[in-house]
């Protein structure tokens, strides 16, 4: 499918060109195969292809897959097609952290964008003074940057590795209990609310029309849905890296767990947690906690997570698991009206406090007080022990 | 036909349709390939469907997703009460053969399986798709790439004619990637003011020139507000059409009829509370 060119400052051919595009999309995060090449190629054909609008359109329509992708899209299109790369690519390098499902997907597609001669132009262009090939550096400079942050955030005095290890094991198994609720779903013959005409029927046949056999049908069991939300503030320092270990857990064990953090944001970090190098997931962790230490907002946090992410991702059958102290800076009003709506979802709220494992601790801190009449569980999560167990109480909720 | 052609013929039926969804719509037809429309609810999605049917002059088949969709409910399922009459009328004659029990004369089709056997190409409609489980959105996968069904008891049926498929979701849970690379995408926002404008000026020609900008203002202004519900562009249609059944001429006339009708834009209880009558004048000054 050679079509002869329609790009004067070029002397390639648009199919090649577009292969150069495709591959510019794919560095920037955006999963696009051949077929998907294929496509925009035919797209271009039904299209006035000299009119940079209509092209532009067209390969959006093709190329993003999610608002996300549809937001960026006319950036990167511009980035390509019209030489604005270098300034561009540097605000992506430095927005990178932000975008973390894109992390592995750059390292994997450095080849192919050295391979093509117009994907190199669009790389960052740095000195190079930090010896690394120039398709890593944006990278590698920010992987610097982020061992800083951990050891500025670091607790390895608080907790050894291998309490760590200890936390998502214990997390696993938790998340597992809840799973394995799900495997029942063996259909049974006996019991069940409705009758199997589909399997009555078919029996039926072999008895002469009569059905002497009567096979039932049951709902079975959904899978619970959990996620977890992280407060990384000052007062909950001593505590977040054990914790985060604890989120690992949790995610790694169900593809459909989700976990967030906050300190004066939120953010969401369980596609950054699944990733299985973990080092690299550390490293991604602590750029976006990069708030680690400061003020806390919980009341206006979930609040935020209410607005950006309850939609989606919470429903009747979500749990919804917050790991905090409940020191707040916003007044309880805030976060009493916060957790009823979230609570409106018809979610059910656990509330983890490292604090109520203390000898005589009181939830008076007026946060926790406000937030105590939306809790279906408020439990200590001062020590793994407390954590492994919830184990009954998960299952019982 | 071009991108253009079709954006007029939309607004021709009523519909006002931005670029980038007008040529989303035009490359999803021209290539036959399912589009796949995101955005807030109340932005007209399931709209686009029905006015593309209405250009296209097909039928229109909807399958609206829930949780728990099977593949009985959406494909096709087995008459079994017909199945077991016919069992035990013919038990005097013959045997039964089961040929004769799983022919067509016993099958439900359900609106997957109506959708690919029409002379005609419809417009498939699988609305909020994102509500059903992914289970379903296996089954969907296979009917979208192959447009065909594949019945045990009876053989493959393979589509008559192609339909044209437009899948909508709110984003209630993240769809696959398999599914999403399937299908052209856009993102539907809510329209700005001018499209607003001339959407109520499609539906409600008659509406006065000032009023109507009021209203579009009053709307566009409320959705900054924080709010629970965000009112749709078919709130904005039912809220005019209120507005100009009561024969209000100028929303600032009246401000406590004017209270009264937020009825239809404003859908909890919170929401009715958030925007007592002071703050409605606000809006329709800001609106001005």
């Amino acid at each position: 499918m050679r079509l002869p060119t329609k790009f004067p400052t070029r002397s390639e051919t648009v199919s090649e060109r577009v292969v150069d595009f495709m591959a510019h999309l794919r560095s920037q995060g955006l999963r696009l195969g051949v077929s998907e090449t294929h496509l925009a190629l035919e797209t271009l054909s039904q299209i006035n292809m000299t009119n940079a609008d209509e092209v532009k359109l067209a390969l959006k329509s093709v190329c993003a897959s999610d608002a996300d992708q549809y937001d960026k899209f006319d950036d990167m299109f511009k980035a390509f097609w019209f030489n604005h790369t270098r300034k561009i690519e540097r605000n992506e390098a430095s927005e990178k952290p932000a975008n973390k499902s894109h992390w592995s997907n750059l390292s994997q597609n450095d080849d192919e964008m050295i391979s093509s001669g117009v994907g190199k132009q669009d790389l960052p262009d740095d000195d190079g003074n930090d010896g690394e090939e120039a398709s890593q550096s944006g990278e590698g400079k920010l992987v610097a940057s982020e061992i800083y942050n951990i050891n500025k955030a670091d607790l390895r005095e608080f907790m050894k590795p291998e309490d760590q290890e200890k936390a998502k094991l214990v997390a696993e198994k938790l998340a597992r209990a809840i799973r394995d609720r799900r495997s029942r779903r063996r259909r049974s013959a006996l019991k069940g609310a409705a009758l199997d005409l589909r399997k009555i029927a078919r029996k039926s046949i072999s008895t002469g029309g009569m059905p002497f056999k009567l096979a039932k049908r049951y709902k079975p069991d959904r899978p619970v849905h959990l996620v977890a939300i992280l407060d990384v503030s000052g007062s909950m320092t001593v505590y977040s890296r054990i914790f985060l270990s604890f989120l690992k857990g949790l995610v790694s064990a169900d593809q459909r767990t989700d976990a967030y953090l906050f300190h004066t944001q939120l953010v969401k970090i369980s596609d950054a947690l699944r990733d299985p190098d973990s080092f690299r997931s550390i490293n991604q962790l602590s750029m976006m906690a990069q708030g680690f230490g400061g003020g806390t907002k919980i009341g206006k946090n979930i609040e935020m997570f209410n607005k950006q992410y309850a939609a989606h991702s919470v429903s009747s059958r979500s749990v919804v698991i917050i790991l905090s102290d409940g020191y707040d800076t916003d007044p309880p009003e805030v976060m009493s009206n916060a957790l009823a709506r979230l609570k409106k979802k018809g979610c059910k709220l656990i509330w983890l406090n490292p604090l109520k494992g203390w000898k005589d601790y009181q939830p008076v801190a007026s946060g926790m007080a406000a937030a105590l009449p939306h809790l279906d569980l408020f439990a200590p999560a001062t020590t793994l022990n407390d954590l492994a167990a919830l184990e009954p109480h998960l299952g019982r909720i | 036909m071009s991108w253009t052609d079709l954006k007029s013929d939309l607004s021709n039926s009523g519909y006002v349709a931005t670029d980038p969804l007008a040529m989303a719509l035009h490359i999803s037809l021209s290539l036959g390939r399912p589009l796949l429309l995101e955005g807030p609810a109340g932005v007209g999605k399931t709209q686009v469907a029905k006015t593309l049917s209405e250009i296209k002059n097909t039928k229109l088949i909807r399958l609206q997703c829930y949780e728990g969709l099977d593949a009985s409910s959406a494909i096709y399922e087995w008459n079994y009460q017909r199945q077991l009459l016919a069992i035990s009328a013919s038990k005097d004659k013959s045997e039964p053969k089961e040929d004769e029990i799983f022919s067509d004369k016993y099958l439900l089709r359900r609106p997957l399986l109506d959708a690919i056997s029409q002379e005609q190409p419809p417009v498939l409609l699988i609305d909020e798709v994102d509500r059903a489980d992914e289970e379903f959105e296996a089954y969907l996968l296979e009917i979208l790439s192959d447009f065909q069904v594949s019945i045990p008891e009876m053989g493959t049926i393979k589509a008559t004619s192609k339909p044209h498929v437009i899948l909508t979701a709110n984003g209630a849970r993240d769809l696959s990637d398999a599914l999403r690379r399937r299908c052209i995408y856009s993102f539907v926002e809510y329209p700005d003011k001018a499209a607003e404008l001339a959407i109520l000026n499609k539906h409600h020609p008659h509406l006065n020139v000032h009023l109507a900008q009021q209203i579009v203002g009053f709307v566009q202004a409320l959705r900054e507000e924080e709010l629970e519900k965000v009112p749709g562009v078919a709130e904005m249609l039912d809220w005019a059409a209120t507005i100009a059944g009561l024969g209000i001429n100028d929303l600032s006339d009246d401000p406590l009829s004017l209270h009264a009708t937020l009825v239809c834009l404003l859908k909890t209880q919170a929401d009715q509370a958030s925007i007592p009558t002071e703050i409605a004048q606000k809006l329709v000054g800001k609106a001005a």
